[in-house]
């Protein structure tokens, strides 16, 4: 059985106050003895609900709700990218939407054990970079189907298929990768 | 050419997880003292004469307060004089220090204080993950799971797969840089670690351990910045400059694409034509390295190179007249926010090709002298890397992080390491030249400044 931790969490979140020690004589001793009084700290909340466009993006969100996934590509020089984008970055020209293959390669990886406050409830998960015949850019994406305890160089290159979502999240996230 | 400037002092308040002990402008004011100190300079006799600022932070979020920067500006006693803030992500310091250099050299400004502050400790660790994560995209990256670790940690297995980098490389630059900063009073992770240390250190994203991974921090630094006719003012006020003098002879920045997954994979010929330094393209046996390199499928930059990096490192050496930074340059302090990425860094700035920075890093040429790193280094130090201890061990209070670098590399080159550390085992021997390099996002901002001794005195 392993050890528990010498030290329990800090955490934020405490009693509430409402009025704290001061000298009752105000002498100049006292007023000097301020300068070493320990800081006063008090929790602020911030929350905000954003309303996020995906603009020019919408209809790959679109695409993932009805299983399709797609990719933009410029129509001169056929540079596809599998992240969409609006404009060719190399000719400044508007791109259009194709239809990307539904199964690719993984390019990198890693699994997260630790994560932002939003995702730590999913650790530990995986991230992986997916690459995919005819597109010259890659995906950022959730690999699931494998095992995260032990991560392996091996999975680079593994071929992997796209899953979407059954109620879709309107999130890169509706589409995910499982091996092949 | 624009006309020489010149670093004339600089300070850092130490480092350290949380100051609730101050407010941000108050510790700001900690480091700007102690570079007044160092001028021999009065506070009110030194605001007389400066001409205006550079404010460097990164985060609103942090903070929770928007326009720190002229509260900070007003702290100091600096209102009416001009001032703007800089931010951008991990470079917003370099980014700082070269608006600074930039308002002296335009003839704006003879004297210019450049100043910079992070508090991130007033969220809880994970918290400040979700922050630092929101300088990913939030349509496609941030929602995946936004994690800075994670997105480096990608970078590492893909630098293993194409090159063969190792984690026991990687925690070479963690033993180096925490045990170089047992010498340094401001850093936070004085440490003796072994590469089994770092290796048995948590799993944050595999493979990077907590003890490849830079720390959240609160802290500030300020660095002054001058021309000829600066320096002159600062002395007849009775200012003591430290002589030679130490002046800024290269600026170099380059940008990349926020998505990773947008980063071009060029061809061979693109890589020689326009990202190659002049010493690859010079070498027959490294146009053939690369050729190799490429037959067996390695793109640039890819996930695991910063062509950021590189495209700051070539403008920097350019301006400077540097064509072989591994053996022209006498240190680096570099922006090892993770072991992976100073392996990264290596090959960008041109220390060595890429493909050969984890080999590199376990060859001791990044080492201090006379430090005993319980390693068995095959090759005596060339050109220590973070010297100080680094990101990885003084911390990475965001916008102060490329400031500290530059007054760490400013002291270098005054020769007064030991003065300020207390501790003269730090101090590279007869430094005469040095480079700083600051580094945001997932390799999206990169400056390279390069900071020279003058050979005699002023």
């Amino acid at each position: 059985m392993s050890q528990l931790p010498s030290h329990r969490p800090e955490t934020l979140g405490g009693y509430v106050v409402h009025n704290l020690p001061f000298p009752t004589v105000l002498s100049d001793e006292a007023l000097a003895l301020l300068k070493q009084m320990t800081p006063v700290q008090i929790e602020q909340v911030y929350q905000i609900t954003y309303l996020h466009s995906y603009g020019q993006d919408s209809p790959f969100f679109a695409g993932l709700t009805n299983g399709v996934f797609l990719g933009c590509r410029d129509p001169r020089t056929g540079y596809t990218y599998a992240t969409p984008r609006g404009h060719d970055m190399a000719t400044g020209e508007p791109t259009q939407w194709v239809v990307l293959p539904g199964e690719g390669r993984v390019h990198a990886f890693t699994v997260c054990y630790f994560g932002s406050e939003a995702f730590l409830p999913e650790c530990p998960f995986v991230l992986a970079l997916i690459e995919f015949a005819g597109a010259d850019t890659l995906f950022l994406t959730r690999l699931m189907g494998v095992d995260p305890e032990h991560p392996s160089l091996d999975w680079i290159g593994m071929k992997v298929q796209a899953r979407y979502l059954r109620n879709s999240q309107l999130k890169p996230t509706d589409v995910y990768f499982v091996p092949a | 050419m624009p006309p020489t400037v010149y670093a004339v002092s600089g300070g850092v308040s130490k480092f350290a997880k949380a100051r609730p002990d101050k407010t941000f402008q108050a510790v700001v004011k900690e480091a700007y003292d102690y570079a007044l100190q160092d001028l021999g300079l009065e506070f009110a006799a030194f605001n007389e004469l400066v001409d205006g600022s550079v404010a460097s932070y990164f985060s609103d979020h942090f903070q929770r307060q928007l326009m720190a920067g002229i509260m900070v500006q007003d702290y100091l006693g600096l209102c009416p004089k001009p001032s703007h803030r800089v931010e951008g992500g991990g470079a917003t310091g370099g980014l700082c220090f070269q608006e600074a250099w930039k308002s002296v050299a335009s003839g704006h400004m003879d004297i210019c204080v450049a100043y910079g502050f992070e508090t991130m400790s007033h969220v809880e660790t994970w918290k400040g993950n979700e922050f630092i994560a929101l300088a990913s995209d939030v349509s496609f990256d941030y929602p995946v799971g936004g994690f800075y670790s994670g997105y480096y940690a990608m970078m590492v297995t893909r630098h293993m797969q194409a090159f063969g980098t190792t984690v026991e490389q990687m925690a070479h630059v963690s033993v180096k840089n925490h045990r170089n900063a047992y010498h340094n009073p401001y850093a936070q992770k004085r440490q003796r670690y072994t590469l089994q240390d770092v290796r048995a250190a948590p799993m944050v994203a595999w493979p990077l351990t907590r003890l490849d991974i830079c720390v959240m921090s609160d802290g500030a630094a300020v660095t002054i910045l001058c021309s000829e006719e600066g320096v002159r003012k600062l002395e007849r006020a009775g200012a003591r400059i430290t002589r030679p003098l130490v002046k800024v002879t290269g600026i170099g920045r380059g940008t990349d694409a926020m998505r990773m997954a947008d980063r071009p994979h060029v061809d061979y010929e693109t890589f020689m034509r326009h990202y190659a330094t002049e010493l690859e393209r010079s070498s027959d046996e490294t146009r053939a390295y690369y050729r190799r390199l490429w037959e067996r499928g390695v793109r640039y930059p890819g996930v695991h190179s910063f062509r950021a990096g590189r495209m700051a490192g070539n403008m920097a050496w350019k301006m400077a007249g540097v064509t072989d930074p591994l053996h022209e340059l006498d240190f680096i302090e570099l922006h090892d926010a993770y072991t992976s990425s100073e392996i990264q860094t290596y090959e960008d700035l041109g220390l060595c090709r890429y493909g050969e920075g984890g080999p590199f890093a376990a060859s001791g040429q990044a080492f201090m002298p006379g430090i005993d790193y319980g390693l068995d280094l095959p090759q005596p130090p060339v050109c220590p890397v973070n010297p100080s201890g680094g990101l990885i061990a003084c911390g990475h209070p965001v916008g102060a992080t490329g400031l500290m670098q530059a007054v760490f590399a400013l002291w270098q080159l005054q020769g007064a390491i030991a003065r300020h550390f207390n501790d003269p085992t730090l101090q590279v021997n007869a430094a005469r030249r040095g480079a700083i390099h600051s580094h945001a996002g997932t390799g999206t901002y990169v400056t390279v400044t390069v900071l020279e001794r003058e050979a005699t005195d002023h």
